[in-house]
């Protein structure tokens, strides 16, 4: 044998590595796309494919430009991840361009402009999903009712085509929106949350998916099975979501108790737009959130409140995305100011004091 | 008992079957023995035999040197083939003084000093004495000289005697076997050193995965009041002193302290069989149960090793270690890799391991993904990945200020890596980094006052010799006024 | 309009004045770069960067118009420590770091002729007239004056052997410089 001492202790490793943990997100998300993609039939799939193939070419790309192993970035699985979070973003009938631009604004500028992995400041997924948002509004909020694959009402292979690869497609027939986007319009018409929320569908359609909106903010239980299979096999923790759902659901409440007519419910706000998805999906993402615990809480909870004010106030119907960016910005502060404390020392570092010292 | 939960850790895997039923065995006398004069922290034994000698087992080789230090015994009988240079048992591959002992198969031994006969009724220091004597150091693997750490009763008020048969290192069981075939010499060993430090209780840790050992060291106890055994739950890093002390009395140990300070003082199970042979039958500390480990080791062992086998020997009674890709002394986690198969067994091997590829899952580093694992698991509350990225760029100050020093290379951080980025590697490089800059500093700054010491000196001669030159002048025109007004 | 450009240019002008007053009256008269590079340095005047002594290697240090390497004494620990004061990046990569060194007496050469010793910025090396000298290593910092002076070429500049105590890892992924 020969000896080479080239490396410290120690010499033995867990079986976890960069891939698994990767493929393991992508088992989570599985069974809440397959079903969205049934859901909302061929147009879905497509876009689905063309967002995923979109991203991985610019990987490559970028990748290739900086002179690195391509085939290596891409095995490790996080362009998949960014990918496959993009799509379910969007709106399953838009166009396919709107999933390139996003694409090419995820990878390319969001990730690779940053330095690659690990190196990004904000998630590149919603990087990719705020860029188009607010380039394209319209395509980006033309949301359609469920037509399940080979249902009578979904569209046929060759008519999903055109829906996803014509050229401006009106969707004026069948557009719908979100319910989210719906009280919000309501709202300023002078309708009370409390009425127009009786139009929405029931609650259980709203669980369970059976509403217009992105891919993932349809599914509920499937995204939070997905959610609690991470938390299951230890790739996140509880802090991040919990936080961030547990502020969303406290502000929803205790504003909807003062003012019914103005503010929608916690309960509302919890199974409605991507709060699920965002919490337990897209907050958690290991690069842009804080990695001590207590920073992850008031990440998470920093992003309730976002969310919650975005929702409430703000222009836009749906605030995750920018809630999440904005937390983002704050992670590289919070990290500095979260830190576990260290042993024998208090949390202002100095030695802890003996008994009968002053 | 109650215990008291410890932060963060991880539970590797152990793979401590491969040699755990495995009694231990005594290795047949190798026809050389390299005995370094350094085989625990402080100064080195200083050599009181020389070249051509003939020695008897048990006898003084090298004395220990200054206030913490440890001397070296003759593992056997044999001649003094020479004190030379020779590689060390250490990474670096530096050489160190090492006498080269051939035996003569004899095993006769030397005079042995007269058994302390009621150790219970002997003074502390007496006990000490031996101890210190006997070149006992701590054979957990940190070798510090265990009479000095017996001393500590002097300076504080102990309440605990904690004897840590954690043994947290996956593979190794040589402190496990210890336990299971001498726990009346541990127990007793245990009793004498708590007599020396004053310390009025004894608790014995042990990891709650050696029940068999729980079981024996339980009976061996039975008969003492003040002993008793503590099954501690099986998480790395339990057997730290700082974190077994926390576990058992909840007492976390400040920065910069020691656990004595908390009044506790831990010894590890070893030792107090080696405490037990020096002060019952007057023997030092000649061997170590080593535990032979490891995938690429054909047949595992425990086995009762003379100090100063070469390793090469150890491996080839096992069956050698074909396809070995890393040579490890101690255990996988805080073990350190071996430069050579010839360097010897010293008082601090507990294991020497053979790992294949598969068993270490090394693999090229990735980008970090920043998933905060090594934060969650490191139990010191440190931020590895920050640490790690300060060092990387250079910048030791800031490591230091958020607590690289306060890290104990445990390894937890590195082994959960999902990148598998050396953390401690970085680590360790940045403690050595700093030490030595440090030393660097103090030379400037001892430098820069010599230098200003033999400047002020210089001036003082010169300044000397100014008013000398000027009294002379003076009374040079003193002479010459006198001269005129004479004439 | 003519309101909006008078105000502007009326605060321009304020501070402006306020600024060029405040640089005046709070420059600092001498260069305190220069004292603090010259602490850095470990003052023993041995000359082996080309420079008189110490202190008009510092000046010329925070003139900047000098390399940060060239203190042989100093070793890369001086050199970091240049480096991090002066904001630059210690480039020790180029430096040709020869290893710590210590003065040796070749006890067959040694005449005792005093001069080492009255070299020596740090008295460490000792000896009488006619006697034997002898270097007291812990005091030596190798500046390498009495080497260049001894008439006999009886003291060498021995490297520093490293030890197991002092020897640490090196940066993952870097070679080895023990």
């Amino acid at each position: 044998m020969s000896i080479v001492v080239d490396k410290s202790g120690p010499f033995t490793h867990g079986s976890n590595n960069v891939q698994r943990t990767m493929y393991t997100v992508l088992a989570a998300l599985a069974p809440a796309t397959l079903f969205n993609l049934y859901l909302f039939g061929w147009p879905a799939i497509f876009l689905f494919l063309v967002t995923m193939g979109a991203c991985v070419a610019c990987e490559a790309v970028c990748v290739r430009i900086g002179g690195g192993d391509s085939d290596r970035a891409l095995s490790d699985g996080s362009v998949v991840i960014t990918g496959w979070l993009l799509a379910l973003s969007l709106p399953p009938w838009a166009p396919w361009w709107v999933a390139v631009v996003a694409s090419v604004f995820a990878v390319c500028l969001a990730k690779h402009a940053f330095g690659g992995l690990g190196q990004n400041v904000f998630n590149p997924a919603m990087v990719g999903r705020v860029v188009v948002l607010v380039s394209f509004p319209v395509q980006m909020t033309a949301f359609v009712p469920t037509k399940p694959l080979f249902s009578a009402a979904a569209p046929g292979f060759a008519e999903s085509l055109h829906i996803t690869f014509g050229r401006a497609v009106s969707l004026d027939g069948i557009s719908a929106a979100s319910q989210l986007g719906f009280i919000k319009t309501e709202l300023a018409r002078g309708i009370p949350v409390s009425q127009s929320m009786g139009q929405l569908p029931g609650l259980s359609d709203l669980m369970l998916g059976f509403h217009p909106g992105s891919m993932g903010e349809t599914a509920l239980p499937l995204i939070l099975l997905g959610g609690l299979f991470l938390m299951w096999r230890k790739i996140i923790s509880w802090h991040i979501p919990v936080a961030m759902l547990a502020t969303l659901f406290l502000l929803g409440t205790v504003f909807n108790a003062v003012d019914p007519g103005r503010y929608a419910g916690g309960a509302f706000h919890l199974i409605s737009g991507a709060s699920i998805l965002g919490a337990f999906f897209i907050a958690t993402d290991y690069v842009t959130s804080p990695v001590s615990k207590s920073g992850q809480v008031a990440f998470g909870a920093g992003i309730g409140l976002l969310t919650w004010i975005i929702r409430t106030y703000a222009g836009y119907p749906e605030g995750v995305a920018f809630a999440v960016l904005l937390m983002n910005a704050l992670t590289p502060i919070l990290d500095q100011h979260f830190r576990p404390r260290v042993f024998g020392r208090t949390r202002k570092g100095e030695p802890l004091p003996l008994k009968g010292d002053k | 008992m109650k215990l008291f939960p410890i932060m963060g850790g991880i539970h590797p895997d152990y793979r401590k079957e491969m040699t755990s039923e495995k009694p231990v065995v005594a290795l047949p006398l190798p026809a050389a023995l390299y005995l370094p004069l350094q085989q625990h922290m402080g100064a080195p034994a200083s050599a009181t035999v020389a070249a051509g000698d003939r020695v008897r087992k048990g006898q003084l080789l090298g004395r220990g040197a200054g206030a913490v230090s440890a001397p070296v015994h003759a593992p056997t009988s044999g001649t003094i083939k020479a004190i030379t240079e020779m590689t060390a048992p250490h990474p670096s591959g530096l050489p160190t003084m090492t006498i080269i002992l051939e035996t003569d198969g004899k095993d006769e031994w030397a005079d042995l000093p007269a058994p302390i006969d009621d150790p219970f009724a002997a003074p502390s220091q007496a006990i000490r004495e031996r101890v210190a004597a006997s070149g006992i150091v701590g054979m957990g693997g940190a070798t510090f000289p265990s009479a000095v750490k017996l001393g500590l009763g002097t300076q504080h008020k102990l309440e605990i005697l904690l004897l840590n048969g954690a043994e947290c290192e996956p593979y190794l069981t040589c402190d496990d076997r210890i336990m299971r075939e001498h726990a009346d010499a541990v127990v007793d060993g245990a009793r004498i050193m708590a007599h020396a430090l004053g310390a009025p209780r004894v608790i014995i840790a042990i990891e709650t995965n050696k029940p068999q050992a729980i079981e024996a060291i339980t009976k061996a106890a039975q008969p003492f009041a003040n002993v008793s055994v503590a099954g501690v739950p099986v998480q790395y890093p339990m057997g730290a002193e700082r974190h077994l002390t926390q576990a058992i009395t909840g007492r976390e140990t400040p920065a910069r302290k020691l656990t004595a300070d908390v009044g506790v003082v831990v010894h590890n199970v070893a030792t107090a069989r080696a405490v037990h042979e020096a002060v019952r039958f007057g023997r030092p500390l000649l061997s170590r149960v080593v535990t032979v480990s490891g995938g690429a080791v054909v047949e595992p062992k425990n086995i009762e090793v003379p100090l100063g086998t070469p390793v090469a020997e150890l491996l080839a009674f096992c069956g050698g270690a074909p396809g070995a890709k890393r040579l490890v002394s101690g255990g996988p986690m805080m073990g350190q890799p071996l430069p050579s198969l010839q360097v010897p067994v010293v008082k601090g091997t507990s294991g020497i391991l053979g790992l294949t590829l598969a068993e270490t899952r090394e693999s090229e580093p990735q980008p970090c993904i920043r998933c905060g694992s090594c934060v969650t698991y490191c139990p010191c509350g440190l931020v590895p990945v920050e640490m790690a990225s300060f060092i990387r760029h250079e910048k030791l100050e800031e490591a230091a200020k958020i607590g690289v020093q306060d890290c104990v290379s445990c390894g937890s951080c590195s082994y959960i890596c999902p990148s598998h980025i050396p953390l401690v590697h970085f680590f360790n490089y940045a403690k050595g980094r700093i030490a030595a800059l440090d030393r660097d500093r103090r030379k400037l700054e001892q430098t820069k006052a010599l230098v200003e010491a033999h400047n002020a000196r210089l001036e003082r001669l010169a300044q000397a010799k100014r008013e000398a030159a000027a009294r002379a002048k003076a009374a040079q025109s003193e002479n010459t006024d006198a001269g005129r007004a004479n004439a | 309009m003519l309101i909006d450009v008078g105000s502007l240019a009326v605060m321009g002008v304020t501070l402006g004045a306020v600024l060029g007053t405040a640089a005046k009256l709070l420059a600092v008269p001498t260069n305190p770069l220069e004292d603090e590079l010259q602490a850095l340095l470990p003052g023993s005047q041995c000359g082996q960067c080309g420079f008189v002594g110490c202190s008009q290697y510092a000046a010329a240090l925070a003139k900047g118009n000098t390399p940060i390497t060239l203190c042989a004494p100093g070793g890369k620990g001086t050199i970091e420590a240049l480096a991090k004061k002066l904001g630059v990046h210690a480039d020790t990569d180029g430096h040709e770091d020869k290893g710590p060194e210590v003065a040796f007496v070749n006890e067959e050469l040694c005449i005792g002729c005093l001069r080492c010793i009255g070299e020596c910025g740090a008295d460490a090396i000792v000896g009488a007239p006619k006697q034997l000298h002898t270097v007291i290593a812990d005091a030596c910092h190798a500046c390498g004056k009495c080497f260049k002076i001894c008439p006999t070429e009886a003291i060498e500049m021995r490297p520093i052997r490293p030890t197991i105590a002092a020897w640490h890892w090196n940066k993952p992924g870097e070679r080895a410089t023990h």
